[in-house]
């Protein structure tokens, strides 16, 4: 704890500059995540979500700047106490990015086998109750992430990145590629872990009505860094004008009719 | 979760104990996860199904909540896929393996049917053949296979001459070397390894063409736009294969025999002049015919295995890389029966 404890951000973004070549993505970017909150990054096709979600993890060397996780700049860390920092947060992919040679129930167990010493039959039981806390059936267990459909890969990711007990979970895309009903009840599951797990989620997405359902603050990137940090109501009262076309358009009042409705 | 297995293995030993109620006090625990959530509730279970009482006081509102989570997700749950006897599953694989061979050799015949009648149509109305196309897979599965085909033939000349020099010389009779560098190559083995480089080289590149172009769905949209795939893909790459094999392989012929010349001249003193002379009278032009005969037939035969294979690709990026390897496969054992059949069938016609 001790020195993760003072700091209330759980993770901080500094100056980060990331590029590929001479392209530039992110450019003196900034940001703070609260232990406990459930952040939204928002921003168009290319701003670069997801690569701000693969610097932070680690997946991708920044150009500049300064990254910390836990208090602790990951990238200064030797190699063996960076991989038990990152044991300290799971990552849900796109697709789910389960690996296909494997079963659902040994995908949630890889983690715990190379990291963690245990007994078969106790992963085999916390197996379970990870399947069946996000949701999956009981036959789910046994089946190659071949044989699910795309929500229950994505709730089969889920609990893999849930398989350390972790206390960040970085989602990329969560709803994408599910119907409205796969996707509200997704972002339910989501919602009901953070809160019994306490965990801090950090979410990239493009859909507002997750975005209106279960973030505590939203981040907007534009311009190469985080133009704006704030709840639902700041967005609203944002008049930058991509916020205000993101936030104001037909669909976002779709989606915010339906919430106020429910 | 670090100290998970120690605590497992204590609370696993810990037996139902007599007293009637049991209170499990939780309000020294300073941080709890589900797997240290899992390990109470197991053990308040276990007292519970001894017949006492089990009751966890003292907990925190939050750890309360998610003993409250993991106690309502206990329920039976298939971890393993079901395991069956042994040699049932050997009997299953077989039987299978055996079944699919079938099926593969049913559909690959008709897939030859197909080839045919839209080549017959290609030939009615020429206008439908792509060109351009057709043009493109010469230059890639021809034109760029020179260098590595020759290469390998010259070095596979210069080897047999070697090592036939090596047994002729016990009788004497080293000027047969030629004679044997020059039916080999030019029967056999300068269009056997022909097909096989292309196999390789270019039958694997149109199974993953078209494979991804499956993948992709772009042969779904080829379809939905009333193009043909086999019109659009499949018959300009097997005619630019038939075209180019037979050239591939007069160049193989050309330095497999410059190969054995070569070894021919340096380990064995037989010049050029007395190598072109000897090959000239002895060896029939029949022997160069035999070899690029069957060149087309090989080139058709890895060219619709290669795309056959690539439209069988379904869903993942895994399945382009299965059938990749099963086109090459595939396509080489095909060569190898369809050369074996030729050799009977020239022998049987006296050639």
């Amino acid at each position: 704890m001790g020195r993760s404890a003072l700091h209330q951000n759980i993770i901080s973004v500094r100056g980060l500059r990331t590029q590929f070549g001479s392209h530039v993505v992110h450019d003196h970017l900034d940001l703070d995540v609260r232990r406990g909150e459930v952040i939204g990054i928002v921003g168009g096709s290319g701003t670069g979500k997801s690569v701000l979600l693969k610097a932070i993890t680690g997946l991708l060397t920044p150009a500049a700047g300064q990254i910390e996780v836990f208090g602790v700049d990951l990238t200064a860390l030797p190699d063996d106490e960076r991989r038990q920092q990152e044991r300290r947060w799971g990552v849900l992919f796109q697709d789910g990015a389960l690996f296909s040679s494997l079963t659902v129930a040994q995908n949630i167990q890889v983690p715990q086998r190379e990291h963690l010493k245990l007994p078969q039959e106790l992963m085999d039981e916390l197996a379970a109750i990870k399947i069946r806390m996000v949701g999956l059936p009981a036959d789910a267990g046994a089946k190659f992430p071949s044989e699910l459909s795309g929500g229950m890969r994505k709730r089969s990711g889920l609990a893999r990145a849930l398989s350390l007990d972790p206390e960040i979970v970085f989602l990329d895309e969560p709803t994408a590629g599910l119907d409205p009903i796969g996707a509200a009840a997704f972002d339910q599951l989501i919602k009901k872990l953070q809160q019994t797990l306490g965990l801090t989620v950090f979410m990239v997405t493009h859909d507002l009505d997750s975005l209106y359902a279960i973030c505590d603050r939203i981040a907007v990137l534009a311009e190469k860094r985080v133009i704006v940090v704030g709840t639902m109501d700041d967005m609203m009262a944002h008049d930058h004008p991509w916020i205000r076309e993101y936030f104001h358009g037909p669909r976002s009042r779709a989606a915010q009719h339906s919430l106020g409705k429910a | 979760m670090s100290h998970i297995a120690d605590l497992d293995g204590h609370l696993r030993r810990l037996r139902p104990p007599q007293a009637r109620k049991v209170e499990i006090d939780l309000s020294d625990v300073t941080a709890l996860d589900t797997a240290g959530a899992w390990l109470f509730h197991r053990t308040a279970k276990v007292f519970r199904e001894g017949n006492a009482q089990a009751e966890f006081t003292g907990a925190s509102e939050s750890h309360r909540i998610l003993l409250d989570e993991v106690a309502r997700n206990d329920e039976p749950c298939d971890i393993e896929p079901p395991r069956r006897n042994f040699v049932i599953q050997i009997l299953d694989r077989i039987g299978r393996g055996a079944a699919s061979m079938w099926e593969q050799a049913v559909s690959i015949t008709g897939f030859f049917g197909l080839i045919l009648v839209v080549m017959a149509r290609t030939i009615v109305q020429p206008k439908r053949l792509r060109v351009t196309s057709m043009v493109h897979h010469m230059e890639e599965a021809g034109w760029n296979a020179i260098p590595i085909v020759t290469l390998l033939t010259f070095l596979i000349g210069a080897v047999l001459a070697y090592q036939g020099s090596v047994q002729l010389r016990n009788f004497g009779a080293e000027v047969f070397t030629v004679d044997l560098i020059a039916i080999s190559i030019l029967r056999e083995i300068g269009v056997l390894i022909t097909a096989i480089i292309v196999a390789g080289r270019s039958g694997s590149a149109f199974t993953a063409q078209i494979g991804s172009m499956k993948v992709h769905e772009e042969v779904d949209a080829m379809q939905t736009l009333a193009l043909d795939p086999i019109e659009m893909l499949v018959v300009p790459r097997v005619l630019a294969l038939v075209f180019m094999l037979p050239l591939l392989v007069f160049g193989a012929d050309l330095a497999g025999i410059a190969g054995g010349a070569l070894v021919a001249w340096t380990s064995l003193g037989i010049s050029p002049t007395m190598f072109l002379n000897r090959f000239l009278e002895t060896t029939d032009l029949v022997q160069f015919w035999i070899g690029i005969i069957k060149a087309p037939f090989f080139a058709f035969l890895i060219a619709m295995v290669g795309c056959y294979e690539g439209l069988k690709v379904e869903g993942s990026a895994e399945s382009v890389g299965q059938r990749t390897t099963q086109s090459v496969v595939e396509s080489i054992f095909l060569v190898i029966i369809a050369d074996a059949l030729f050799s009977i069938f020239f022998v049987e016609i006296g050639w």
